[in-house]
């Protein structure tokens, strides 16, 4: 495979409500910025590609109109996925492989701060059999929590401890949204939202954005000084009824991180676990032993969650701690649908695999 | 000069008519005549609801595969709404459920009228509570309650 390396990495501070902003005005600050971090003009980008949803925009072929944060004038070589951001980087990356381009672009946006995220999201369920229930994704994750903690015996106290962990590791983190000092017996007192998740267990909605430049071999070496090398990713998917699937495991996390290489020791993951004991799950799944792997140092998905941008995040964040010199081998997560339905794994190297 | 603004309706529509294909459409009208079907696959697990494709060999399952389960079943997981949203299907409190029903290898997912959360556990027996007005669809299951219940 040829090398290829994430060089830099820039979002935007998550809110619940950018009510003064537009997409595009949320995203060029962030684009500007991460060309600059490694000294590239427009031109020098070899291909660009962004991850977003119409649905959220409620606006067909909105996504279009984000292109403007980047300027789609001389042409550019350009692409989009109705994904999280972690999969227009997936789509960079096999470019990149090709041997066509050198460096690449990826980008994400999400705005729920205008419409009923909730509501927007049930639109992805099967229109037939699911949709026409009502049901969300919070009482889809709250089955699949209850599953998980009879199935393997976990309990809420582990579900809040998680909690904790990712508030408190996002108040070193400028750009996270919920964070804070709190406690598990705290956490545990508060009332029940959709039982077995009470709100803490559940994802904040969130305005954002966020971009990762990609680079191949001697390119990435020349820009900076620890290109975090991306010596695996992949990704896989799962049927999507819930009664297909066996919910206290990650299948399609397993299989992902297998073909990935993902085994042995990280000094850091970033796991884009929007519910708490999906963290859990995919803890137990990628085997990851905290006392030598510190997990979201970001505060991860809990802390702050825009929608088709999170995922991108993780890969960014884990990625940064290579180019800081601060991790030697990172882990990032990404995950897409209810449930945990698609998840991409990616390892991040600071030395060529 | 008055202010006001000027304002236009926008009915956002899909406006086609789709076939369910051969066998969800086997399924729906079963629910309609208050029968709920599954498919056979090839190493005889029954899914339900029922699938064109064998999930293990990816073998086309026609209609031929449809087989009858019954309306009474297990809860194989459950999550508890304090405060449903308008989507929902119930007013009040209730669950939603993965019922796995007699003679299926798989649950379906649908809503529980329990009364209250105590009421409600992983492995309690329930049953279809059918709609009055059947059209074909998954909404004639009106929900589930406890077996007994009526």
């Amino acid at each position: 495979m040829r090398d290829v390396a994430v060089v830099a990495f820039a979002q935007a501070p998550n809110v619940r409500r950018d009510s003064d902003r537009n997409e595009v005005e949320i995203l060029m600050p962030v684009l500007h910025e991460v060309r600059e971090k490694v000294g590239l003009e427009r031109d020098d980008i070899d291909f660009v590609v962004h991850g977003s949803t119409d649905f959220q925009a409620g606006m067909p072929f909105s996504f279009v109109g984000a292109l403007d944060a980047y300027g789609a004038w001389p042409p550019i070589n350009e692409s989009h996925v109705e994904m999280d951001g972690a999969w227009a980087l997936y789509e960079a990356w096999v470019k990149l492989q090709t041997g066509e381009i050198d460096t690449a672009l990826a980008f994400a946006y999400g705005k729920g701060s205008p419409g009923d995220l909730v509501d927007v999201l049930r639109l992805q369920l099967d229109p037939y059999l699911v949709f026409p229930l009502g049901i969300d994704p919070i009482g889809m994750a709250a089955i699949q929590c209850r599953a998980y903690l009879e199935g393997v015996g976990r309990t809420e106290a582990d579900m809040a401890s998680v909690a904790v962990r990712d508030r408190r590791n996002g108040m070193t983190n400028p750009c996270a949204q919920v964070t804070g000092e709190f406690t598990v017996e705290g956490l545990l007192a508060e009332p029940m939202f959709v039982s077995p998740l009470r709100r803490h267990d559940c994802p904040p909605i969130s305005d954002g954005a966020c971009a990762v430049i990609l680079a191949a071999g001697d390119r990435a070496r020349d820009l900076v000084e620890h290109p975090a090398w991306v010596v695996g990713i992949d990704h896989r998917i799962e049927a999507p009824g819930l009664g297909m699937r066996d919910l206290t495991v990650s299948e399609s996390t397993r299989i992902a991180a297998e073909k990935a290489n993902a085994s042995g020791t990280f000094d850091v993951a970033e796991l884009h676990a929007p519910f708490t004991h999906q963290s859990l799950i995919l803890e137990d799944t990628l085997g990851i032993d905290a006392a030598v792997t510190q997990v979201n140092p970001s505060g991860g998905a809990l802390a702050a969650n825009p929608f088709m941008v999170a995922g991108l995040t993780r890969i960014g964040e884990a990625a940064q701690r290579v180019l800081d010199g601060a991790a030697g081998r990172a882990l990032a997560h990404a995950t897409s649908g209810p449930c945990l339905q698609q998840n991409l794994v990616c390892v991040l190297e600071a030395r060529e695999g | 000069m008055t202010e006001h603004s000027l304002t236009a309706s926008h009915v956002v529509e899909y406006d086609y008519t789709r076939s369910l294909g051969p066998v969800l459409s086997h399924f729906v009208t079963g629910l309609r005549d208050r029968v709920v079907r599954g498919t056979r696959t090839k190493s005889g697990r029954v899914i339900v609801p029922p699938l064109e494709f064998d999930p293990d060999t990816y073998e086309d399952l026609g209609a031929d595969a449809l087989v009858d389960v019954g309306e009474a079943g297990v809860v194989t997981s459950w999550a508890w709404v304090h405060e449903p949203r308008p989507s929902h299907p119930l007013d009040q409190p209730f669950a939603w459920v993965l019922v796995q029903l007699d003679g299926a290898d798989t649950p379906l997912l649908h809503a529980l009228d329990a009364g209250g959360e105590d009421a409600v556990s992983t492995g309690m027996r329930v049953q279809v509570r059918w709609a009055q007005d059947r059209v074909g669809g998954i909404r004639d299951i009106a929900c589930f309650e406890p077996e007994g219940a009526s």
